[in-house]
């Protein structure tokens, strides 16, 4: 659209978008208001023409007012997210593809010959219904034991079954195309322990970072020139806890090892010793301990009651194996 | 072990649907956001935006210490987010001593950031300063008119990269129905300086004229503002190639070995690939060849008859 100062507007009246390359700006503002105000006028030119062209159209009266059929947008501008992927065909598709088979529309009510009637064909009160069935003739190839409706039960169970597999073999190929249906999700569960319908535990932070210490140290050289992963904490201190007091004392220092053995021994030896040790419980223990040995030497010949356990529980011992070489 | 998750509610199926990719899109939602610490301004400018844009914008309060636009690592909350609220727009309030009254527009791809721009406000004017007459208030959710002048938008590659933002920012639903009464607002981006952008918002006035197009006048009634240009961050050549692509942009295949003809019509080619015959293996001849020997004599006999009737007649 040109004006009479011969601007070549750039209009998108898809998007009611205009844009005047031409008009240039003072390098030198005059004022706030005055550069305000050009703003203002340049805006209202573009705005004049793109309502030029909106206004002629041809427009459809209602209600509410003139609607008027805009055209698409011109100015290109990037998608939101990419353009939905093609599904691959379906194992059943391909084949029914193959096979020249061609979808058939099912109606939803079917006459029954049974009961002359018209009955649906899914749902409540269904044509062909399964567990209907009030008789089934035997067969010659029948086992003398076996219950054909239970039977029947498990044939339609391995049916399901097999259909459910099928189903997630084909989300599994779509979801590799990229193609998953928006409301399906494919989560990764951890099979549950057979037999029971508990939840699998959740592990807590502290238990995870245990389990990735374990791992970590578990490499031929402890753990200790892996590349450390981000956000990864240095192990805890592994190994024996212990604390050595020195044994050389120094310069005017009390030898610590020397106060530590004394300080035990006075305990014991002490007035109160009675206190820190349950004579009456040492006693016990040594005497049972005293038992047990009796009893075990007399066991050599025959079975003792004492021993509460009977053989059959014992970890049998395996004669085959040699006995672990004796230090010479 | 996987297993297939499907939603349980038709509500939850129908929103999860809302957000799958489609072939045409909608209007895009936009997030607003602040950083560690932000100015009056800053905050009363992502405040006034989020008022402009009602229906198709979020605004989180709380201050977000860990985003970092520009830097390779601080993107994760926010593609985070992107992916919770479905938003492919971001506007991240800032305020720090290098980088005063500061404003992050960012655009996403597959909720992956696609690209940024970053700008400095100056000289703002909120919009509860602007008096005017409430009767030209613009409604919300209307569609906007958006102008652009200066030279600046089409020779400086930041102001031309802002433009695109700024329309994308704006633009609100695509729509194919306008009704002309619900004309009531425009954005006004006026380039004043290759790194200054004058911008403001105004209502329209349609005053009575000659011709069936009314004369449009503007009112300044929103929040006007500078947009001083500093970083901004390109989309890489092949994600932008992917994000710019329409369904309608696939070349059209010249069909092969098909030809028209005035006096013909539509020919074609049939090539056929050479048949060893020699080396072919005859059909099974049981049942096939009896049926077809069976079927011809059938043909012949109704032919006869035919013929005979014929004769007869």
């Amino acid at each position: 659209m040109e004006t009479e100062t011969d601007q070549i507007y750039h209009l998108d009246v898809g998007n009611l978008l205009g844009f005047n390359p031409n008009h240039r700006f003072p390098s030198a503002p005059s004022s706030r208001e005055e550069l305000v105000k050009e703003c203002l006028e340049e805006s209202r030119k573009l705005v004049q023409a793109i309502a030029n062209a909106l206004f002629n159209f041809t427009s459809t009266e209602t209600n509410d007012g003139p609607i008027v059929q805009l055209p698409p947008p011109t100015t290109k501008l990037p998608r939101e997210k990419h353009v939905p992927r093609p599904k691959p065909p379906t194992k059943w598709e391909e084949f029914a593809l193959k096979k020249g088979i061609q979808k058939r529309k099912k109606d939803k009510v079917v006459w029954d010959e049974q009961t002359d009637q018209f009955k649906r064909r899914h749902g409540y009160d269904r044509v062909n219904d399964d567990n209907d069935v009030p008789i089934i003739e035997a067969k010659a190839t029948d086992e003398p034991g076996e219950d054909p409706f239970a039977k029947r039960l498990d044939e339609k169970k391995k049916r399901v079954g097999k259909q459910q597999k099928n189903r997630l073999q084909n989300l599994k190929a779509a979801e590799k195309a990229g193609a998953l249906p928006s409301h399906v999700q494919l989560a990764a569960t951890s099979l549950p322990i057979s037999g029971t319908k508990s939840q699998p535990k959740k592990i807590g932070k502290d238990e995870l970072g245990d389990v990735a210490g374990l791992a970590a140290t578990s490499t031929a050289s402890g753990g200790k020139f892996d590349k450390k992963l981000p956000g990864e904490k240095a192990p805890k201190k592994q190994g024996k806890h212990h604390k050595y007091l020195p044994v050389v004392a120094g310069r005017g220092a009390v030898n610590p090892e020397k106060e530590q053995t004394n300080n035990v021994l006075s305990k014991i030896f002490s007035k109160h010793s009675h206190e820190i040790l349950n004579v009456g419980k040492a006693i016990n223990m040594y005497n049972v301990k005293k038992e047990k040995k009796k009893s075990g030497r007399s066991d050599k010949s025959g079975r003792s009651d004492k021993s509460g356990r009977s053989d059959k529980l014992k970890p049998k011992k395996d004669i085959t194996k040699k006995p672990a070489n004796k230090a010479k | 072990m996987l297993e297939i998750r499907t939603p349980k509610t038709g509500k939850a199926k129908r929103v999860l649907e809302k957000r799958a990719p489609k072939l045409v899109e909608t209007g895009k939602k936009t997030l607003i956001l602040h950083g560690t610490k932000t100015s009056a301004t800053v905050s009363s400018v992502l405040m006034e935006l989020y008022r402009l844009k009602k229906g198709g914008a979020i605004k989180y309060s709380r201050r977000n210490e860990n985003i970092r636009p520009f830097e390779s690592g601080g993107e994760t909350s926010l593609e985070f987010f992107s992916q919770k609220t479905d938003c492919s727009i971001f506007v991240y309030g800032s305020h720090t001593k290098k980088r005063p009254d500061n404003l992050v527009l960012g655009r996403m791809y597959d909720h992956q950031v696609y690209d940024l721009i970053e700008v400095g406000i100056e000289n703002f004017k909120s919009l509860l300063s602007f008096s005017y007459d409430k009767k030209f208030a613009p409604h919300e959710g209307t569609k906007p008119f958006i102008c652009f002048t200066g030279e600046g938008f089409e020779n400086v590659p930041e102001l031309k990269h802002l433009k695109e933002v700024l329309t994308d920012l704006f633009r609100g639903e695509v729509v194919d129905n306008l009704n002309l009464t619900g004309l009531d607002r425009a954005y006004v981006c006026s380039a004043i300086s290759p790194t200054k952008v004058f911008l403001t918002h105004c209502a329209l006035k349609l005053k009575r004229s000659g011709t069936i197009v009314p004369r449009m006048e503007l009112v300044e009634v929103g929040p006007s503002m500078d947009l001083v240009i500093r970083r901004n961050r390109l989309p890489n050549e092949s994600l932008m190639k992917e994000a710019m692509r329409t369904s309608k942009d696939k070349p059209k295949k010249k069909e092969k070995n098909v030809d028209q003809d005035a006096v013909r019509g539509k020919i074609g080619k049939i090539y056929m690939p050479d048949q060893k015959l020699g080396e072919m293996h005859l059909p099974d001849k049981s049942k096939g060849l009896k049926r077809e020997r069976k079927e011809s004599k059938k043909l012949q006999e109704e032919t006869d008859s035919k013929k005979k009737k014929k004769s007869s007649e």
